[in-house]
């Protein structure tokens, strides 16, 4: 558990006069599922932007398996072994769900184009067999229903879990989750972090994600980082960032904050009220 | 209803999903071989017509429908093809070399004008293409050493290997083939990766290139196979007039392959020959019914024009997914009489999407 999959050295993103990511620096170790939370802004989805090289980071290095990242083509992102969700859901609106997981395989794309072209024995068999290895994770999460359905029909939660599944038909060494649970009922997201776990120990895939839904976050995570206004805040397992000053800081405000809200409620509510 | 069992993979890859497709597309395609015997001359001259629009239509199609590319100026294509194949038939060429490099031509130009594509979207890439149009047909019109500007240039009947096709059957017989051939090019791509990867980069460029998808190299291959296929269809074009000048290939004939595809169905490959029906049959209709129109109307010039724009602006506000999307719909409502819900067909609007990062 200890070896180092993706490494992000001092990471900075800018923007204009924003620092959208400011020196964060992090380690996901194999087979852990680590979790960036964070108030909204605080920079979680732009280093997943910047991992899925969308971005180009300011200063600062990706390693993935010893692979630098940090100047990849993006296109090559999901050869190296990455894939990734997004947090508004980005399917192939006007194609079916199939369809949407085949190029999941397209990373491993094995014909030229002239073979396509007359659809030779060759191209035959790699079609055979990329709906092969997509049927297993339409098994895993229970599409079998939706297969041939086109995605634009399909509601919001079933879509999220085809992202899943179109990420995870790559046969990626790590996945990124940009906000799994989002927009679904209490139900769905209790089938999610069941995925997730299933992801984790079934597949031995390694697991990045942003989450806001903090039962989430602790079922699931086995370390989680916490952020704001793009700088680390706390790092360590879901209980100790939970428990860290500053994390409660950035999310409910200081204590000396409350303490004396608190003062001014009590001690003034006659005249300031 | 009809309910496909699928019980193996190879199913799933096979062109003709279930028995009544090989029995309809067997029909049509015995009609077309039997067409030149019940026909008459003039009606045959047409359905060859047809047939050459399918394939610039298939053409456009791949890069507009199914790369959601908007091109412009895509008659562009359709005359470099036509010249270069005159050209280089004239020059004693048999026509499938001609044909061949024509179609290769025509593909470098597409990649050139695809060139643009990889840095402007939408509006701004139909700009580009409509101004390159513009450029080529301008080119048509000087290069009088080779196109003969505009006086045009004569073309002579197909050579193939000393075999001259002279007669309207032959050539008729001649574009059923290459038809057939690029429709089946087109569907063997469309199920397979490329063909996936196109319309993965229509429907989300983010999500295609966080897949592995090179949208550069992707979108200029979509450019290059439609040019080409536009180039054949240009070559067969110019042996059907016979006689080829800069005036045939400018902005009206790029508009109306932009009718075809809308009005045929975007997305779809039936579409394609839909479209190329309709753009085919709808003159005649127009001149059948102009004696009955009051002659104010029916005399009026450019009423072929208006007619054209009127029923584009209906199918974009009426059916946009065209004759082909509308043929689906009753198709539909047929097989589940009487269950067909007026919403079956009504896309959701897509959710919000994120930022598109560029």
């Amino acid at each position: 558990m200890t070896e180092v999959l993706l490494s992000a050295k001092n990471l900075s993103m800018r923007f204009g006069g924003v620092l959208a990511v400011n020196n964060v620096s992090f380690d996901v170790r194999k087979g852990e599922v680590f979790t960036l939370i964070g108030p909204n802004g605080a920079g979680k989805t732009t280093v997943f932007n910047l991992i899925s090289r969308f971005y180009t980071a300011t200063t600062g290095e990706i390693h993935f398996q010893g692979v630098d990242l940090t100047h990849a083509p993006p296109h090559q992102i999901a050869s190296l072994g990455i894939a990734r969700t997004f947090q508004n859901i980005e399917l192939f609106e006007h194609a079916s769900v199939l369809h949407n997981l085949l190029v999941g395989r397209h990373a491993h794309r094995s014909t030229g184009l002239w073979s396509e072209i007359f659809f030779t024995r060759k191209t035959r068999a790699a079609e055979i067999a990329a709906r092969e290895h997509v049927e297993r994770v339409i098994d895993l999460l229970d599409l079998q229903h939706y297969r041939d359905s086109l995605v634009a029909g399909l509601p919001y939660g079933v879509r999220k879990v085809v992202e899943l599944a179109r990420a995870l038909s790559t046969a990626p060494k790590m996945l990124l989750l940009d906000e799994p649970s989002s927009g679904l009922n209490v139900e769905e997201t209790g089938d999610m972090a069941f995925w997730i776990k299933d992801i984790q120990h079934e597949l031995g895939i390694t697991v990045l994600m942003v989450e806001h839904d903090m039962s989430l976050v602790s079922k699931v995570s086995d370390r989680v980082l916490a952020m704001n206004q793009g700088s680390l805040l706390a790092q360590g397992t879901p209980a100790e960032v939970q428990n860290d000053p500053g994390v409660i800081e950035a999310y409910l405000g200081s204590v000396d904050d409350v303490a004396s809200l608190r003062r001014t409620v009590s001690a003034g509510a006659g005249v300031a009220l | 209803m009809r309910f496909i069992f699928k019980t193996d993979y190879a199913q799933d890859v096979r062109l003709a999903k279930h028995g009544g497709h090989v029995f309809w597309y067997s029909l049509l395609m015995a009609a077309m071989v039997l067409a030149p015997w019940v026909l008459p001359e003039y009606w045959l001259a047409q359905l060859t017509f047809v047939l050459i629009y399918s394939i610039a239509g298939l053409g456009l199609m791949l890069l507009a429908g199914f790369t959601g590319q908007f091109s412009i100026g895509h008659a562009a294509f359709l005359g470099v093809g036509a010249y270069a194949h005159a050209v280089l038939a004239a020059k004693g060429l048999p026509f499938p070399f001609a044909l061949a490099l024509a179609a290769g031509l025509s593909a470098a130009v597409g990649v050139v004008v695809g060139l643009p594509a990889l840095r402007v979207k939408g509006i701004y890439l139909g700009i580009a293409t409509l101004s390159f149009g513009f450029i080529v047909e301008e080119v048509f019109t000087r290069w009088q050493s080779v196109t003969g500007g505009n006086k045009g240039f004569h073309v002579e009947a197909p050579n193939l290997f000393g075999w001259k096709l002279e007669s309207g059957e032959q050539f008729f017989y001649l574009c059923l083939v290459l038809t057939v051939l690029c429709t089946l090019a087109i569907l063997n791509l469309l199920r397979s990766s490329t063909g996936r990867a196109f319309v993965a980069i229509r429907d989300s460029e983010v999500s295609a290139q966080s897949m592995g998808i090179h949208l550069a190299r992707y979108k200029t291959t979509s450019f290059a196979l439609s040019a080409a296929m536009t180039g054949i269809a240009g070559a067969l074009y110019a042996h059907k007039l016979q006689f080829i000048s800069p005036d045939q290939f400018g902005l009206l004939q790029s508009i109306e392959l932009l009718l075809l595809i809308v009005v045929g169905g975007l997305g779809s490959v039936h579409g394609a020959f839909l479209g190329a029906i309709f753009l085919i049959s709808m003159p005649q209709l127009i001149a059948l019914t102009k004696d009955y129109l009051p002659p104010a109307i029916g005399m009026a010039p450019g009423l072929q024009g208006v007619v054209f724009g009127v029923i584009l602006i209906a199918f974009v506000l009426f059916e946009p997914l065209g004759i082909y999307g509308r043929w689906l719909k009753i198709r539909t409502y047929l097989q589940n009489f009487p269950f067909y819900r007026k919403g079956m067909f009504k896309r959701q609007k897509a959710f919000q999407k994120s930022d598109r990062l560029s």
